[in-house]
């Protein structure tokens, strides 16, 4: 029997230099005379370990690395085919602390499975939410959703429940499932790491949205940033349909439903949900002013459930466990689990899914492992380029929407960017309003022209003489206040999220001694 | 635009023009077969699609992906966004550009190199990101983008 070697095609594997790895785990097999069936896996999300190969042993799968290509003769000499010790040996996969503490709902499979492989997807539980769907009354499947508790996970965290019913409720010639794979946040992969590593999941939950609400047609928009994860969907909707699970009649069961992969163009406000819709219909990606909402008129103006990668990859195990399973998870509103993404400055980067529940401090000291420099941790911005830095009197706030929302912090995808203290807070401040006039789509004028003068009073801030700054930071206030109100998105509105973090936590890299508000 | 670039563009048009929405994919088509979006490709796309020209140009210049000039020989794009910045991207970024005599837009006087700005690859827990024609690399140090661009036969 030949051994099975797991050697993850995830392009953050790929970026560590899997693909060079593989060929020379099958090369040097060949040459011992070895049978090996070299499996290309997702990836467990341990990223300082990618790549990151496992074995197939009678006790389980072994982990070694990071494996460089020059290491893989010495492995094959340790007989890591076998299990073999070796110094990058790293035990038994589930058994590494930073998996095994985690709450892995939605990300049960990533890394385990061969993700185009429709049989290993049903070995694992895949499909078993889409048929015990297809048992139910369409009405039902929302109940379900709603009852889980279940909210967006692209940003603003509205109940998913509640837009599949206003779809539902629709009579129309055309109802769409669109899925919001724009993922522009800095600091976040998960939505990538669910196309590449665990596609079947997406297409899964998307299926149980049309099923709910009697859309036939699908779009999966990605950004143009992740050509492997456009291939990957592009594959798995092609095998999806071929096993019956996509097409005209999904598993006998009368309902149809077509998916297509629409690629992005590099617009961070396509992001937007509207602007998206936009973008796939041939238009610039300008943002619709709301209403009419997309659930009444989305996309070529029908009825649209839109929903983020995650939101959609959490219905499958929601529909096959239950609500109540998926609802024990998490605090207050906030339920389930949050495939989190750690990112910047931080030792063990990766991805942790834990219950909604956990703090900063946790998950950048017991799972992140402090700064990758070994510097003190200064920042945290989470959420995205518009959410606001944290300060560490915040760190123990729990992750959940409302508790960030009491501090002027969002949650928003999930991605956490850790900076040393090595970072100006000034600078980042003017990014933020430099990345505003980059992407803004020009709709309006606090977020279009008020971004472009937010750059050039901050420059001001730090270079201009001292005596004029309170009043130049009382100017940046003022603009940031006018954003906040006169934006149409939160392209606009949440822009001034990171830089009043910036500027009330961190005033002295602003060359202020004192916080300007008690100053003034 | 060449014989054999307008039979590109011919060939895209047909196999595109009939999804809903076609424009996106028709441009990501033309560029996918040539590296950029020609002007004179402009025309045709707008009468397939009963589009202005002016409503396809618009379209083009929009988005940041499409490029209305042909790349350098060689593509480096660097991730510009919070968490490669907060690994040292800044600092790559400056390495690349005089290393390479780019200003960070278009292509180098010698045509070899197209040097980019990205906003995020995906890859934030290795930061810093990048690509190289269509690979993408992590946790690049200065002396990892020198090693990388020696092997790729560009200048070095
Ligand atoms: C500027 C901007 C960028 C956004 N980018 C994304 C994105 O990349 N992915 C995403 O899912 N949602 C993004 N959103 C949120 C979407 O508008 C929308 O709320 C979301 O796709 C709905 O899905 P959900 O309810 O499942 O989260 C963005 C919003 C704004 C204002
Ligand atoms: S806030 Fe900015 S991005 Fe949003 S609609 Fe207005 S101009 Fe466009
Ligand atoms: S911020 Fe650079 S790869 Fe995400």
């Amino acid at each position: 029997m030949s051994i099975k070697i797991y050697v993850p095609r995830d392009s953050a594997a790929l970026a560590a230099g899997a693909e060079e790895v593989a060929a020379a785990i099958t090369a040097e097999a060949a040459k011992r005379g070895i049978a090996i069936e070299l499996v290309r896996n997702g990836s467990r999300g341990l990223f300082w370990l990618e790549p990151m190969v496992e074995v197939q042993t009678g006790a389980g799968r072994i982990a070694y690395g990071p494996v460089e290509v020059e290491d893989v003769v010495g492995l094959f000499d340790a007989g890591f085919q076998v299990g073999g010790m070796h110094v990058l040996q790293l035990g038994l996969t589930e058994e590494i602390a930073y998996l095994k503490r985690q709450e892995r709902l939605t990300f049960a499979r990533m890394g385990v499975t061969d993700p185009l492989s429709l049989a290993d997807y049903q070995a694992h539980e895949g499909y078993a939410g889409l048929r015990r769907a297809l048992g139910l009354p369409a009405t039902e499947i929302v109940q379900q959703v709603l009852d889980a508790g279940l909210r967006g996970r692209g940003g603003a965290a509205f109940p998913a429940g509640i837009k599949w019913k206003t779809v539902a409720g629709l009579k129309a010639t055309q109802k769409y499932v669109v899925c919001n794979a724009d993922e522009g946040d800095s600091g976040t992969y998960s939505d990538r790491m669910t196309m590449e590593g665990d596609p079947f999941m997406l297409i899964e939950g998307m299926t149980i949205a049309a099923v709910a609400t009697g859309a036939t047609q699908g779009y999966v928009y990605i950004r143009s940033e992740y050509p492997h994860a456009v291939a990957t969907m592009r594959e798995a909707i092609q095998v999806a349909e071929a096993g019956g699970f996509l097409g005209d009649n999904i598993l006998g069961s009368g309902h149809g439903f077509h998916l297509h992969v629409r690629k992005a163009a590099g617009a961070y406000v396509c992001g937007e949900e509207t602007a998206m819709l936009e973008s796939i219909e041939g238009k610039r990606g300008i943002v619709r002013a709301k209403p009419p909402i997309p659930a009444i008129q989305g996309l070529f103006g029908k009825p649209s459930v839109i929903n983020n990668v995650i939101t959609f990859a959490s219905v499958p195990i929601i529909l096959s466990r239950g609500a109540t399973f998926y609802k024990d998870y998490g605090v207050g509103r906030s339920r389930g689990a949050l495939p989190i993404q750690l990112a910047g400055n931080i030792r063990f980067g990766g991805l942790v899914e834990k219950a909604f529940g956990v703090t900063l401090r946790e998950l950048m000291y017991d799972y992140g492992g402090g700064s990758a420099s070994g510097r003190p941790i200064k920042a945290v911005q989470v959420g995205g380029p518009l959410g606001a830095y944290v300060p560490e009197s915040q760190w123990d706030t729990p992750l959940d929407y409302e508790a960030y929302a009491a501090v002027g912090a969002v949650v928003g995808h999930g991605g956490i960017v850790v900076h040393d203290d090595t970072a100006d807070m000034a600078s980042l401040a003017r990014y933020a309003m430099e990345f505003c006039t980059i992407e803004s789509c020009g709709k309006c004028t606090p977020c279009r022209i008020g971004s472009t003068r937010g750059v050039e009073v901050i420059d001001r801030i730090a270079s201009g003489p001292g005596e004029q700054r309170p009043q130049q930071i009382k100017l940046l206030r003022d603009l940031c206040d006018t954003m906040v109100h006169g934006s149409l998105c939160a392209m606009g509105g949440m822009t001034p999220f990171p830089v009043l973090s910036a500027l009330d936590h961190y005033p002295q890299d602003f060359g202020m001694t004192v916080p300007d508000r008690k100053a003034a | 635009m060449n014989e054999v670039a307008s039979q590109a563009v011919e060939r895209v048009i047909a196999s595109t023009r009939q999804m809903p929405g076609a424009l996106m994919p028709m441009l990501h088509g033309i560029q996918d077969a040539l590296g950029y979006i020609p002007s004179e490709a402009v025309p045709p796309i707008a009468e397939a699609l009963n589009l202005s020209r002016a409503e396809v140009h618009g379209v083009v210049t929009y988005y940041h992906y499409f490029r209305s000039e042909p790349p350098g020989r060689h593509v480096v794009q660097i991730c510009r966004a919070e968490s490669c910045k907060a690994m040292g991207s800044d600092a790559l970024w400056s390495h690349a550009c005089s290393k390479l005599g780019s200003d960070g837009h278009g292509v180098t006087k010698d045509g070899a190199f197209t040097v980019e700005p990205v906003y995020c690859l995906g890859l934030c827990a290795q930061s810093p990101a990048m690509t190289l024609d269509d690979k993408v690399h992590a946790r690049v140090g200065i002396e990892k983008f020198d090693r990388l661009l020696a092997q790729s036969g560009g200048a070095a």
